[in-house]
């Protein structure tokens, strides 16, 4: 009788069997996890039929609670329960305060990076992230009786700066989710539209969410979708709107200073009072707290009043972005809604009246990039493998170096098409001068102290030289996430410095790798076991796909490589089998790897010769 | 010219961009890293680098200024890295009245028509300076190259003033 079989975990049985991976949307208010079914994108509910988790964490001594229950507890246990933690990715304690004024929260400092101080002790913002984006992988495998999660598309603002994205990234890490792709919000809501209805032309995607606000401009082509230009406000969003009315509420109680619950209270308040002026030409607010009522009265004109200078500040944006695409506003075929926000009257007919188009509201704003992003997740993790859809997305915020003087020298502008890799060179400015700082920073400001600094690092050793000599090429490499690193070489001798750019007040790689280690429950023998299992998979992973690619390309390598080639796969598999150590295995894919260099490269330029042959060319 | 080969056109300062693009998304279709997604990590690298090459070979084709430079640079001149300045007073005379001139523009009394006027000032110069281009680099002429190098010079400072034009632009929108 013949055994069945039973595939390795994190693979599949056969080939084309359906993988599965999801799309995340980590939202300042609400967080989505969504998935292809049958073709269809569906957001994935929890036990009560709820899309949407709230985007909000309690931690208490006993345990952590995300989601709806923690928003309960906001009120009795303000301090401890942490909401809208997307907004301090990336952030110092200083930009928070300025940015938001008064928040409920203990501010401290944890090895150097910013975090709350909560009952279960102190809480990051990436930790914070991290517990959500585990509550919705739990929810996504229990959806599908356990079936292991191969890997997520997470949607980040496309005015996310590059603190902002590695910060993401670190929280999928954290809470072990494999990242195919961040992908930018409006792009993944284009998806979802576009793919939807075939169409072709330029569209604009406005994006107002619960703390940022994003314009993006795109043109569709035969299922390529390009972004044109970007632009937005990485700190703008619906909390913006609620603490208005916060703010007008303690004006009419006269009521000034608040306590941490009472500022909650105020700001539950604020944000059904806007979400019913939605409905409502007048809304009445009973504010309870403390023995004492008061009953404040708002109507949507007074509202709008308030808030039309944050919606103008929004226009201004897009008339940037529109701007930077080259293109004028009747250019635009479309405008699609995105975000909670977009339910403001005011905010529908401002951009009705700025682009002079109904804009498009047909998906749900609140889910419609969880979609777009799952659709992606099942075109990236290989479940359509016929599929001719294309996401070429830009950078939102241009990148530059320290320059003399506190000046800051544009490396890659805004709105470059990534991946992107860009070198210049710089000089010394003293005589026998032996390292060079650089000071990697991101924004269109000219001074560097109006710009984001991303990180700092030296290139040491170069050899004495006059003022002027020294030629030091550093290079910024932007890939498909968006995630920068720099190195910095000087020619004449090649001294050599590299960073994977993490901001000063993010964490290092060492420190995901002991939260990483932290969560784990148990010690060393269960991280060995985990590693060596991965590195197993990863080693399978590669022999099959280089196996894959000699099938067909064998014949660009000559006898003698191919032979080399094909001694250091077995070589690899044996490996594989019988090695213990997860470094052993590490070092046998690294020599397979390098092996392959000089294949990989004939390959890629085969298939870019490949790509456009037919085309006809008259005189080259 | 390994740009314009890579895009399948022919070499000309005047590039036909329909064709360009067309060609563009074709191959990104082919290198693109999310087309790579499943590769090993060495193809995943490959990937992003063609990506990120074909990217700069399409912004190098697209600048009219880059492009130039791109196009002279192989064959042979390459004034992409120069210190040098330009010798020549009555452009740099016209260049610092143009300055001064901009830096006046955001406390005009009117700031947009100023604007639109100096953007119209701008739009001529560029076309005085790459009118001749296209031919010279064509030419198969030393003397012609020199002659469209100094051209580049000339259009490099107009561009610059572009973008200043822009940033002033932008922050009169920030208000």
């Amino acid at each position: 009788m013949a055994l069945l079989q039973i595939a390795e975990p994190g693979q599949s049985a056969a080939p084309h069997e359906h993988k599965l991976a999801v799309g995340i949307d980590l939202g300042t208010t609400n967080s989505l996890v969504a998935t292809v079914q049958s073709g269809e994108a569906r957001t994935l509910t929890d036990e009560l039929g709820a899309a949407m988790l709230p985007s909000v964490v309690r931690y208490q001594a006993g345990g952590i609670t995300v989601g709806a229950d923690a928003v309960q507890a906001a009120t009795q246990d303000p301090s401890n329960t942490l909401i809208s933690v997307k907004r301090f990715l990336g952030k110092t304690q200083a930009e928070i305060e300025q940015s938001y004024g008064q928040l409920p929260y203990d501010f401290c400092e944890d090895n150097g990076t910013l975090a709350i101080q909560t009952e279960a002790g102190k809480i990051s913002p990436v930790k914070a992230s991290s517990h959500i984006l585990g509550a919705l992988k739990a929810r996504a495998e229990k959806s599908f009786g356990n079936q292991e999660i191969l890997g997520a598309v997470i949607t980040v603002p496309a005015y996310f700066d590059d603190a902002q994205r590695q910060s993401t990234k670190d929280a999928a890490e954290l809470a072990g989710i494999n990242v195919l792709r961040l992908l930018n919000e409006p792009t993944a809501a284009a998806v979802a539209y576009g793919l939807d209805s075939g169409q072709e032309g330029i569209i604009a995607v406005y994006d107002l969410g619960g703390g940022t606000f994003d314009i993006s401009i795109l043109r569709l082509h035969q299922g390529v979708f390009e972004v044109m230009a970007t632009g937005g406000d990485s700190s703008l969003g619906g909390d913006d709107f609620d603490s208005l009315l916060v703010d007008y509420f303690k004006q009419q109680t006269g009521v000034s200073v608040l306590s941490p619950s009472v500022l909650r209270l105020f700001i539950n308040k604020a944000k059904a009072c806007k979400e019913a002026l939605s409905q409502y030409a007048k809304v009445n607010v009973v504010l309870e707290f403390d023995e004492q009522k008061y009953t404040v009265e708002v109507t949507r004109e007074k509202f709008d009043e308030l808030a039309i200078p944050l919606v103008k500040k929004t226009l201004r944006s897009c008339r940037r972005a529109v701007k930077d695409a080259g293109i004028e506003n009747e250019e635009v075929l479309q405008v699609i809604m995105v975000g909670g926000s977009t339910r403001m009257p005011l905010v529908r007919s401002q951009v009705e009246s700025f682009f002079d188009k109904e804009p498009l509201t047909s998906i749900d704003p609140d889910r419609v990039v969880a979609l777009g992003a799952a659709l992606q997740a099942d075109v990236l993790i290989g479940n359509k493998p016929d599929s001719d859809m294309l996401l070429l997305d830009v950078l939102p915020l241009s990148l530059g170096l320290e320059t003399m003087g506190g000046l800051v020298e544009k490396i890659i502008p805004r709105n470059t098409t990534i991946p992107v890799a860009r070198a210049q060179e710089f000089t010394t400015f003293k005589d026998g001068q032996t390292a060079m700082s650089l000071h990697v920073l991101q924004g269109e400001r000219e001074l560097v102290d109006d710009c984001r600094s991303l990180a700092k690092f030296s290139l040491k050793g170069i050899p004495p030289m006059a003022a002027g000599a020294a030629h030091i090429r550093v290079t910024f490499k932007v890939d498909a996430d968006g995630l920068l690193s720099v190195s910095a070489m000087e020619k004449s001798t090649g001294v050599q410095a590299d960073i994977q750019v993490k901001p000063s007040f993010g964490l290092s790689d060492d420190q995901v790798a002991n939260m990483l280690k932290e969560s784990m429950s148990n010690a060393k023998d269960d991280m060995q076991a985990r590693m060596l299992k991965e590195q197993q998979v990863e080693a399978l992973r590669v022999i099959e796909a280089l196996e894959a690619s000699l099938a067909v390309d064998a014949n660009l390598l000559d006898e003698v490589q191919l032979a080399n080639l094909k001694a250091e796969i077995a070589e690899l598999a044996k490996v594989r089998e019988n090695a213990q150590q997860p470094s052993d295995i590490k070092a046998a894919i690294e020599k397979v790897d390098n092996a392959s260099s000089e294949f990989a490269s004939r390959r890629m330029d085969a298939s870019i010769k490949k790509a456009l042959t037919g085309q006809s060319v008259d005189n080259i | 010219m390994r740009y314009f080969e890579l895009f399948a056109v022919p070499v000309d300062y005047n590039i036909d961009l329909a064709t360009i693009n067309k060609h563009y998304l074709e191959l990104q279709r082919t290198v693109h890293p999310d087309r790579h997604a499943n590769a090993s990590a060495r193809d995943k690298l490959m990937a992003v680098q063609s990506a990120a090459e074909i990217n700069d070979a399409l912004q190098t084709l697209k600048h009219p200024v880059k492009r130039a430079e791109y196009m002279l640079s192989e064959l042979g001149v390459d004034i992409r890295a120069e210190q040098q300045t330009l010798q020549d007073p009555m452009f740099l005379m016209q260049q610092m009245e143009l300055r001064e001139e901009l830096e006046e523009l955001s406390s005009a009394s009117d700031p947009d028509t100023a604007i639109a006027n100096f953007e119209k000032q701008i739009k001529q110069l560029n076309e005085q300076y790459s009118a001749q281009l296209a031919e010279q680099l064509a030419s198969n002429n030393e003397q012609q190259y020199q002659l469209a190098a100094d051209n580049i010079r000339k259009l490099k400072f107009v561009y610059k003033l572009r973008d200043e034009l822009e940033r002033i632009e932008d922050s009169l929108f920030d208000d």
